[in-house]
């Protein structure tokens, strides 16, 4: 069979011009298609990593600022809080002490008033005392021309008079 | 590299000038037509380039060809002439002492008139030359050598700097480099051995392929049936044979010779068995191609010598529609013997090289 | 002649068994690509590796077909 049988000729001629190409293309074509392929797959693999990366990043740094608006947001609430409870605390205070003052005011109008009276009723007595006296002086005029009767009426005037 | 190339390609229109307008004037006008030789013809190498032949309007044959030039080895003694002056068989050249005669696309050693025996089968029994002609095929793998670097090392070019999206030529290259790498090499062999074996399958799918679709072309300069060649596709197989052995590792070796895991007597039995399928296998490679690209050709020859063999003109546009849907089946056969060839020397190197798992 | 008529029914024998053993392989590869589209590559790809291993044995068959007749 002629289509089975090798032919030296051909044989030897592939065989150079095989090897040939092999060389020229792994040296001039394959290499640097395959190196410049690696090289935009590992960019690209690079590229999407870092772009991975980012997005983290960024997810991280919302989330950092969520939770710093939600202290936030915490911290304003309870300063708040605070101040409604000092607000409150004040007012309570001042209430008290008001209180306290108008107490205060009160007892001393009250020891005042006290001290007022007494010193009235003191006056008033030293003043009834002095009246009493001038009664008993004009009484005396009239009535001490008998010493008798002069007595009679100071026992019964002294009877009748009761301090307080 | 561009100056080898114009080197190339000028030498190349050189010889194309050099056609030669050879006239045979054959005597027999009524020449029977004969498919088997048409095919034959056609399938099997030749010293010249066939370009077209007709009867002119004074009844002559008229075979237009580009003449190769005939290289031989006979006797210690190189000749070198063109094999024009075969006159397509007809003429015995003289060299020395020694008469050559074209038979069949075939050069015998005769005596000085030509004449040749033959045995009962009606084979020439007298000797060759050893035959170192640039022959059709020679001249095509040229030509797609040619075309196959042109290619690839322009879209090489284009890859200096820094990583761009390719644009172009690359546009096309790019994805059946990629498609070889991913699909073929890395799909079969292990990933960190893949760079020593990637240039081979690389250059061998692309220049099976390219060949097979030179192949196709019916007019000059293709119609050569290079890939469908046994000299050819024995070399590639042997290569692909070469490389699986020398990388063989040692697990490799165990599995042939000592398969580890079974008992003694089948060991022995199957190392015989895995000892022929080291040859089989790079065999299988070498049939398979030959015979897929031949069996195209020859369908598509024979759809077309219908018309011829019925002498009916009717029979053309079936022939043509047929012939056509061979075409296009062999367009994708192209491809596909390219890529089981790449595939499967893949698989045997990666069958060599992976590691052991035992 | 009669060699030759024996060959071609050789081709024929071979050609057959091919055609089962192939058409078997892609039809099992069809249906375990429909049960599992997603490794489609995969099995494409171990059913074309097994189709040419018997195509291979085919070719062998035919090219001893040949040689002898």
């Amino acid at each position: 069979m002629g289509l089975l049988t090798p032919d030296p000729g051909l044989v030897i001629w592939t065989f150079f011009t095989f090897l040939l190409v092999l060389f020229i293309l792994k040296k001039y074509a394959w290499k640097p298609i395959l190196h410049a392929v690696k090289v935009r797959e590992e960019t690209i693999q690079f590229s999407l990593e870092a772009a991975a990366k980012a997005k983290k990043e960024v997810e991280k740094l919302e989330q950092t600022k969520t939770e710093m608006i939600n202290e936030a947001k915490a911290e304003r609430d309870v300063l708040i809080k605070e101040a409604r409870e000092i607000k409150q605390g004040i007012l309570e205070e001042a209430k008290s002490k008001a209180q306290e003052e108008a107490n205060k005011i009160l007892e001393n109008a009250r020891v005042l008033i006290e001290r007022e009276k007494n010193e009235a009723v003191q006056d008033l007595k030293s003043k009834v005392a002095a009246l009493s006296v001038d009664i008993a002086g004009k009484l005396l005029e009239q009535e001490l021309e008998t010493t008798d009767k002069q007595k009679a009426i100071i026992d019964s005037a002294l009877k009748e008079v009761n301090f307080n | 590299m561009r100056q080898i190339l114009q080197v190339f390609l000028f030498s190349l229109v050189l010889s194309v000038c050099q056609y030669t307008l050879a006239e045979d004037s054959s005597n027999k006008h009524e020449k029977e037509f004969d498919p088997l030789e048409m095919i034959s013809h056609h399938i099997s190498d030749s010293h010249d380039w066939h370009i077209i032949s007709y009867t002119n309007k004074a009844d002559e044959h008229v075979n237009i060809s580009m003449p190769l030039p005939v290289i031989l080895l006979h006797n210690g003694k190189l000749h070198f002439f063109m094999s024009s002056e075969f006159e397509h068989g007809n003429a015995i050249v003289q060299k020395g002492d020694a008469y050559f005669k074209l038979y069949h696309n075939k050069i015998y050693l005769t005596n000085a008139n030509g004449d040749l025996e033959f045995d009962a089968e009606n084979h020439p029994k007298n000797e060759h030359p050893f035959d170192l002609s640039i022959t059709r095929n020679v001249g095509s793998m040229w030509l797609s050598v040619i075309l196959i670097l042109f290619l690839f090392i322009s879209a090489a070019k284009k890859y200096k700097g820094e990583p761009q999206t390719p644009k172009g030529l690359q546009s096309i290259i790019e994805p059946l480099v990629l498609f070889v790498r991913d699909d073929i090499a890395l799909s079969q062999i292990d990933k960190h051995k893949i760079d020593k074996f990637l240039p081979y399958l690389l250059t061998v799918f692309f220049f099976i392929w390219i060949n097979n679709l030179i192949g196709l072309i019916p007019i000059f300069p293709g119609g050569s049936n290079l890939t469908g060649n046994i000299s050819v596709t024995m070399l590639l197989a042997l290569i692909t044979l070469f490389i699986t052995n020398v990388n063989g590792n040692k697990g490799y070796w165990k599995h042939i010779f000592w398969m580890p895991g079974i008992p003694v007597p089948i060991r022995a039995f199957l190392a015989i068995i895995e000892f022929i399928g080291i040859f089989t296998k790079p065999f299988a490679l070498m049939i398979r191609l030959m015979a897929n690209i031949t069996a195209g050709h020859i369908i598509i020859l024979s759809l077309f010598s219908l018309i011829f063999v019925l002498k009916s003109v009717v029979i053309a546009p079936v022939s043509i529609l047929m012939g056509l849907m061979m075409f296009m089946l062999e367009l994708l056969v192209a491809a596909l013997q390219a890529y089981i060839f790449t595939l499967l020397s893949a698989l045997f190197i990666g069958m060599a090289v992976q590691e052991d798992e035992h | 002649m009669e060699s030759l008529s024996l060959t071609s029914i050789g081709l024929g024998l071979i050609i057959i068994g091919v055609g089962i053993g192939i058409g078997r392989t892609a039809g099992s590869a069809m249906e375990a690509m429909g049960r599992q589209p997603e490794i489609s590559s995969k099995i494409q790809t171990a059913m074309i590796i097994a189709a040419a291993l018997i195509e291979g044995v085919a070719l062998f068959a035919i090219v001893v077909a040949m040689m002898k007749g």
